[in-house]
């Protein structure tokens, strides 16, 4: 092809990106080592027989607070090696851990998966099901949502969970106070804070958004809304249920009357808009503070932490925004291994140390102690905001599911839902178009699609 | 008339072909190797495997299937494609032009010695291209920003309220500028290197003769680098069917109106890494790559034609 005798420098930046995709491909596949073991029912004697006698675990994870758990878990147990990858952040890792599945090499023991991809993962039996670890004698040490998310839809147990993402209403108080507007409680009073706060500045917005997969689904969660039914290979799509009708229907009304600011999640203006108090509101996981510390620090002190709005009056549910756990996948070695690692980190001492850097938990008993509850934020005033959090991930609904190629149907969110920020078509329509291109891959891939 | 005689060389014909069959050597073949060996592995065998990719299946449920020929089908049919190429014709037809034509007049008039800082100007101009796309996009990408972008400090200063450069309406045209600004320089350079070449006599017996500056480029410029033009034309035109890095540095900030689907290249990308469809990913790709190649030779083959 005569494409690739040309010497566009366009090539030139092409082939870099080839190179080093190339680059990650092979370093990936550096620690391979056949020896997968499909040894089931693994005792807790197997699992300290193994920790007795050492060897390495391949960890591929983002999470930054699991380096001081492995150095911990390193020092505790002498002979275990614990090698501790970033192969990416979501979805780039995601990407490097199926091809690595696919070419049945350089699998790691261990793999940061976050909920909403757990099911990808799960479905195709590329994750050890941990019940033979005896795993689900843990289900009571978990809050439900993260809990509902590591079975993703089936029986099995597919990671442990490590983080989670109760949502609260993240608000900035200085705003509200100068315009003597009411922290709202319902998403009626939401809607009404909105109208007000922009008429008063019409620089303020009550938040940003425009067009975010995992926004949507965790809002259609808190809805009432199901819009996936997983069985096996048997999927079924459907955003016309009364929860979607909810969500979309109060939604459209602050696309329609520009009350939502367009600044795109992450960047700069993004955070600009946090601190200066243009962007007044943020309805996210609890795993936000971190964030709003470091990227808009000028507004330390400005921001408070409220329960959800509701979509009833008096309502007391929530909804999971994000949080991941850690899997084994199956074709990694040294099993016995890998699940006390992860033990350790998301059961063990391990929950102790990610507390401490940060991390917020997945697990009841560190949500509802008294020493977590009571810890002050000074970036929110000194708001003992985990108490609202603790609140929200017991509240959340543990019958939602995520489709099995969920990280797919995320990528076209924002060609399908996404028109609806910028043109003419509505939510709804475009949450059809959503489901159409979903139930379009789906069928591509083999599932039993039912609209 | 000795150039009628025989040449001497025509003499060894009488030497036997057994004898050369027997002297064939594989000394030629050494040298070649190097280069053969080169090319295969990473210009033929990505090919060769693109085209075996391209005719299995491989899904989540049920794993790799030998499809034929069905994935080119699809691909023939996919709405998606055909709107991504639909919009690289589109940039095509009004970019290049205009990138083309501003690149000629910067090359002529510097060419026409008239311009004072002539050799501050070529660099200048010649300056964007050595910045790499992906920080161009990126900076660019920053002013086009309204609210603390440049476009939003005009919005703010003069009181006036520029459309959104990343809206789905001009973000296509918001990416031309981009890529005119990159490329212009380059361009000019091509242009300005073929007319460094025109002998000045021409130039001489021009003025001769009477004729002003604008017949000068119309007759004798203009033709003189017609072979530079059409080079320039055909990277020009691979350059837009293969547009990535602009839309997808751009994409974070404009979601909604760069979709994954944006040019052919993004649309094969995304495909891959974000849906696992490597095998149909193949094919798309091999189906724009003949698409590019066709419109390239006949770009070629009308540029080269004599006295059009």
């Amino acid at each position: 092809m005569p494409t690739h005798l040309s010497t566009h420098s366009r090539r030139l930046l092409r082939g870099t990106a080839l190179l080093c995709a190339l680059a990650l491909g092979a370093s990936a596949c550096g620690d391979s080592d056949d020896g997968g073991s499909n040894q089931k029912a693994v005792s807790e004697a197997d699992v300290q027989a193994a920790l007795k006698e050492g060897g390495t675990v391949t960890v591929w994870a983002w999470e930054p607070t699991l380096k001081q758990v492995a150095t911990d878990f390193e020092k505790a147990h002498p002979g275990v090696k614990v090698n501790l990858v970033n192969a990416g952040t979501n979805k780039d890792q995601y990407t490097a851990l199926q091809n690595a599945i696919s070419a049945k090499k350089g699998v790691p023991d261990v793999a940061q998966v976050e909920y909403y991809a757990m099911g990808q993962f799960a479905l195709t039996e590329q994750l050890t099901d941990l019940k033979s670890f005896g795993a689900d004698k843990l289900s009571a040490q978990f809050s439900p949502g993260p809990w509902n998310g590591v079975k993703a839809g089936s029986d099995g147990v597919y990671a442990l969970p490590m983080d989670s993402g109760p949502m609260a209403l993240f608000y900035n108080k200085k705003v509200f106070d100068k315009y003597h507007i009411e922290v709202p409680t319902t998403w009626a009073e939401y809607l009404d804070a909105a109208r007000d706060l922009h008429k008063a500045d019409p620089k303020a917005y009550i938040t940003a958004d425009n067009g975010d997969a995992g926004f949507a689904t965790s809002m259609l969660w808190q809805a009432g809304s199901r819009p996936y039914t997983v069985n096996g290979t048997k999927v079924k799509i459907d955003f016309s249920d009364q929860g979607a009708k909810t969500f979309t229907g109060t939604w459209q009304q602050l696309i329609d009357e520009k009350l939502l600011a367009t600044v795109p999640a992450w960047t700069d203006e993004w955070y600009k808009g946090l601190a200066d108090g243009t962007i007044a509101t943020l309805a996210t996981g609890a795993w936000m503070p971190a964030n709003l510390e470091s990227g808009a620090k000028a507004a330390s002190g400005d921001w408070r932490v409220a329960p959800m709005p509701q979509w009833t009056a008096g309502g007391k549910v929530s909804a999971e925004n994000g949080g991941s756990a850690l899997a084994l996948p199956e074709l990694g070695k040294n099993e016995a291994l890998a699940y006390a690692f992860v033990e350790y980190a998301n059961a063990g001492d391990g929950v102790q140390t990610r507390l401490k850097n940060g991390a917020f938990p997945a697990t009841t008993a560190d949500l509802q102690s008294t020493k977590f509850q009571d810890t002050a934020f000074p970036y929110f005033g000194g708001q003992k905001a985990n108490k609202i959090f603790a609140e929200s991930a017991a509240d959340v609904p543990d019958d939602w599911s995520y489709l099995p190629y969920q990280v797919y149907a995320n990528s076209v969110f924002n060609d399908t839902v996404g028109k609806a920020y910028v043109s003419g078509t509505t939510l709804a329509e475009g949450l059809e178009s959503w489901q159409e291109a979903s139930v379009k891959y789906g069928e591509e891939q083999g599932f039993t699609v039912e609209k | 008339m000795t150039t009628l005689q025989p040449p001497a060389a025509a003499e060894p014909r009488s030497a036997p072909p057994p004898v050369r069959r027997d002297r064939r050597s594989w000394t030629g073949w050494g040298f070649l190797g190097p280069f053969v060996a080169v090319f295969a592995l990473v210009f033929l065998a990505p090919i060769a495997y693109s085209v075996y990719l391209s005719l299995f299946r491989d899904q989540l449920i049920g794993g790799t299937t030998f499809v034929g020929l069905d994935n080119y089908g699809e691909a023939l049919g996919d709405e998606r494609f055909w709107a991504s190429l639909g919009r690289v014709s589109l940039f095509l037809a009004v970019q290049v032009p205009i990138m083309l034509g501003i690149a000629l007049l910067v090359a002529l008039a510097l060419d026409s010695g008239r311009l004072y800082g002539r050799d501050f100007f070529r660099i200048s101009i010649f300056l964007p291209y050595a910045v790499p796309a992906v920080v161009a996009t990126l900076m660019w990408g920053f002013m086009y920003g309204t609210r603390f972008g440049l476009v939003g400090d005009i919005n703010g200063a003069l009181g006036v309220s520029l459309p959104d450069p990343l809206s789905p309406d001009l973000v296509l045209a918001s990416i031309g500028n981009i890529v005119t600004w990159e490329f212009v320089g380059y361009n000019m350079l091509i242009f300005y290197a073929a007319l460094r070449v025109v002998p000045h006599s021409l130039y001489e017996a021009a003025q001769i003769d009477g004729a002003g500056q604008i017949r000068v480029i119309t007759a004798i410029k203009l033709p003189a680098i017609r072979g530079a033009l059409v080079i320039a034309t055909i990277f020009s035109i691979i350059g837009s069917f293969q547009l990535f890095n602009e839309p997808s540095i751009l994409q974070p900030l404009a979601r909604n109106a760069i979709t994954t689907d944006y040019t052919p290249n993004y649309y094969t990308y995304a495909l891959s890494f974000n849906g696992q469809q490597h095998n149909y990913s193949a094919t798309v790709a091999i189906v724009m790559g003949l698409i590019t190649m066709v419109v390239a030779y006949a770009v070629q083959l009308r540029g080269m034609r004599k006295g059009v």
